[in-house]
């Protein structure tokens, strides 16, 4: 359930006093609904799902944690060589 | 306290995915169709009949247009039908020589809008090479259609030798792509209500006779086994026809099938597989391995073919299913879908 | 893409797939609990690359596949009534009610569209005064919040055409149902990343804690559920049963407060009936007897008509992750995503559609097919 995907916010504005934002998804851009996120500004990434953005994607946490993930390949790479 | 859910199962109404090219039009050729009409040209089931007539073969063809909306970005519902009946004939191999377009009109249809039409048709006929030689008018009352549809018929003649068919693909033969899939369908769904989004993506719509020639020139005759456009129902429906018709198997491989960036975004973000999507300017051929870089190199030199790629072979395993490496080296199987893809939001 | 590309990467995945190896001891049972988590495992073959020790049950994550058939009916009688625009997410169209679908009610003449967002719907109401305009409102705990919006911004605006008929389940209770069961063999959980954006995770720390069952909170890419593995593997081994985190790019342990703020203003916990289940106390969300005019069942009057049902499917079995689709006997056979038995053959999110789109029975590798020199240097 819950199909979302991240996309970065390329604008925002107020259109009858909801905030409303377009998101670019590798490509393609939609309106999304962005009142679930009020400190995601244009720049950022957010999570959406039909067309509201239900989180902001906290990059840091993202960094940190694929920089292990990918680290762990790597080593995984030396222990596992011939 | 733990139920079962029930079953349904009727189905004594033409539905909407009965149109779709997938399995439930496949169901309606069986069952009422093919039993109806049942003769050899036809039960071939190629996208052309090929009939022997004073001493010539010639290719024939026909499709209808039902497209919504009748405006896209990239071509129209004209364009579209001119471009999709010239690439039912030469991917059986035939070359082109004339056309037929039959109107079905709805009282109240914006004389504009029809003329926008008949100009764009008759434009890329003219640019394909292909006259429209005949045709036939009918009106129906208000309500009754979409505002406009087209019935275009082909006729062409087979190149001597060549026999193109679904049921000749051979275990080691490659598939090999013209280039990017899914623009078609994309393009037009960005446009569909409820759904809007906003995308440079054209429609590929576009004529092939010239790219498959090309293609033929570069092979011996029977070095290319079949040729299809995929079409409704994507490069998934294809590949399992000719999977089924030919009782082979076809593998794919993921990283090899070259998608744009921004219908892989649309996809995501709809929960849609670009494998099943339309496409209206691409061919997929199967070719003997021993010709395969040969026709790769005549596309690639052809301006619609500049992306093509082999994008998987065919297999003597799994015969009749078609099975895709994923980008992760595990194996999952392309399905033929059932009607038309929905939007989802699991 | 960013934030999809590099959870899909061969070589991480690759890595974790090692871990989990070099980990597990010994047989585990997990669940993965949401139906799109299901679809990345079917889709990418993640168990394929699980080892042995490692045995992957689907759960009921799947708000399509369990939405009540009677609902389905309601909805199905609604959408044919005139004058009556019916807006649904797409996936609702086919599921099976008693006796026909939406796409049947479409086919004979009702005016039934898809849309990507519950707030088109909203749209269609403003653009079409004289007509009543209906959302058909499905989901879990993520899902509710965006249905929830277009009933609250109704009643700002004072539209009088429009109305939600709504059906949410929600996922800790059924967790618990699950885990209350004494043939339940599951040890450990993925518990759904989007839901617990929305939720966070303070109701599986709770489930843990009572039943002593490890949860790691997981997103939706290959390498997430791969992690999401090995972080339970890593708990299971070490006899711990704690809640942690993975998709902590997008989950919190609080959640989303400002979706749940609209989503309780218009909806209150109830009982839920969960088709293949049966009902579950406090399991849903219902609508607030101050939105009564929005909700389409107290506003459309539907009888409703409740069917025998036949024993052959599976699907409770299969919902609760007791036996997997291809145990039963009708799978492939005379339930197939055409004609399905039941709803987790309907939805690409039920076990049976997923595992019978990207599976089936027996299977042949084909990894050793090479197209050309060039793709096998590629490589």
């Amino acid at each position: 359930m819950c199909l979302a995907i991240p996309g970065q916010i390329v604008d925002a504005e107020e259109i009858d006093g909801n905030r409303v934002g377009r998101v670019r998804f590798g490509g393609i851009t939609r309106q999304a609904f962005l009142d679930f996120v009020p400190e995601a500004q244009p720049g950022d990434y957010v999570i959406v799902h039909v067309g509201f953005a239900i989180s902001k994607v906290d990059e840091e946490e993202a960094r940190q944690t694929y920089a292990y993930l990918a680290q762990a390949g790597l080593l995984d790479e030396e222990e596992f060589a011939p | 306290m733990f139920i079962c859910p029930l079953p349904i199962n009727r189905r004594d109404k033409v539905l909407l995915g009965h149109g779709s090219g997938g399995k439930l039009s496949a169901e309606l050729l069986r069952d009422v169709f093919l039993p109806a009409f049942s003769n050899p040209a036809l039960c071939r089931m190629d996208d052309q009949a090929i009939v022997e007539a004073a001493g010539a073969r010639l290719a024939f063809t026909t499709d209808s247009y039902v497209v919504k909306p009748l405006f896209f970005p990239g071509g129209d519902i004209g364009s579209l039908a001119v471009h999709g009946t010239i690439n039912d004939l030469a991917v059986g191999g035939a070359d082109p020589v004339c056309l037929s377009a039959a109107f079905i009109l709805e009282e109240g249809l914006p004389m504009e809008t029809l003329r926008a039409v008949a100009q764009s048709m008759g434009a890329a006929a003219q640019r394909a090479g292909i006259p429209i030689v005949t045709g036939d008018t009918k009106v129906v009352d208000k309500g009754s259609g979409d505002g406009l549809f087209i019935n275009t018929t082909g006729i062409g003649i087979v190149r001597p030798g060549i026999s193109l068919s679904a049921n000749q693909a051979r275990p080691g033969d490659r598939v090999l792509l013209s280039g990017y899939i899914g623009d078609h369908g994309i393009a037009i769904l960005a446009q569909r209500e409820g759904l809007e989004f906003e995308t440079r993506i054209q429609s590929d719509s576009a004529p092939l006779h010239g790219l498959i020639g090309a293609m033929l020139a570069a092979s011996p005759v029977g070095g290319i086994r079949c040729m299809r456009d995929p079409t409704r129902g994507g490069l998934s429906s294809t590949l399992n026809e000719i999977a089924g018709q030919s009782g082979v198997g076809i593998a794919l491989q993921e990283s090899s099938i070259p998608i744009r960036e921004e219908v892989r975004g649309a996809c995501e973000m709809l929960g849609l597989d670009p494998l099943y999507v339309a496409n209206e300017g691409k061919v997929v051929a199967i070719v003997d391995l021993a010709f395969a870089e040969a026709v790769l190199a005549a596309m690639r030199a052809h301006p619609l073919g500049a992306e093509a790629r082999i994008v998987g072979a065919v297999t003597d395993r799994n015969p009749g299913l078609v099975t895709m490496r994923t980008a992760l080296g595990t194996t999952r199987i392309v399905d033929m879908l059932a009607g038309d893809q929905l939007p989802r939001i699991c | 893409m960013r934030y999809i590309d590099e959870y899909r990467d061969a070589k991480v995945a690759e890595s974790l797939t090692r871990r989990i190896a070099s980990r597990a001891t010994r047989p585990w049972v997990l669940m993965e609990i949401c139906g799109g988590q299901t679809h990345t495992i079917m889709r990418y073959g993640l168990d394929e690359l699980l080892p042995p020790e490692v045995e992957l049950v689907h759960g009921p994550g799947c708000p399509v596949c369990v939405t009540p058939i009677e609902v389905i009916d309601k909805a199905i009688a609604i959408a044919g009534m005139p004058g009556v625009i019916f807006v649904s997410y797409g996936d609702m169209l086919r599921v099976p009610g008693s006796r026909s679908d939406l796409f049947e009610v479409k086919a004979s003449g009702g005016d039934v569209r898809v849309a990507y967002s519950p707030m088109e719907a909203l749209k269609i109401a403003r653009a079409n005064p004289g007509r009543k305009v209906v959302f058909f409102g499905v989901g879990f705990e993520t899902t509710a919040p965006a249905n929830a919006m277009p009933v609250w911004q109704a009643r700002r605006e004072g539209l009088t055409n429009f109305s939600l008929l709504a059906s949410h389940v929600l996922v800790p209770p059924a967790i618990r149902l699950l885990l209350q069961q004494p043939a339940n063999r599951v040890q450990g959980f993925i518990a759904p990343g989007h839901v617990c954006t929305v939720m966070g995770y303070r109701e599986y720390e709770e489930l843990a804690a009572e039943f002593h069952v490890p949860f790691v909170v997981g997103g939706f890419e290959p390498v997430d559920l791969l992690e999401a593995i090995a972080m339970l593997v890593e708990q299971l081994e070490e006899g711990r049963a704690e809640t942690e985190n993975q998709y902590s790019r997008s989950v919190t342990r609080e959640g989303n407060a400002a979706a749940r703020r609209i989503m309780f203003e218009v909806f209150e916990p109830g009982d839920r009936k969960w088709r293949g289940i049966g009902p579950i106390p406090m399991s849903g969300y219902r609508i607030r007897e101050e939105f009564a005019q929005f909700d389409a069942e107290r506003v459309f009057d539907v009888a409703t008509v409740t069917a025998e049902e036949p024993p052959e499917c599976i699907a409770a079995a299969v919902l609760q992750g007791l036996k997997k689709p291809h145990d039963c006997p009708a799978f492939g056979e005379s339930c197939t995503p055409e004609r399905p038995l039941g709803a987790p053959m309907v939805s690409s999110e039920g076990a049976c559609a997923a595992y019978y789109r990207y599976r089936r029975n027996p299977l042949v590798k084909v990894s050793d097919v090479h197209l050309s020199p060039a793709d096998q240097q590629a490589r």
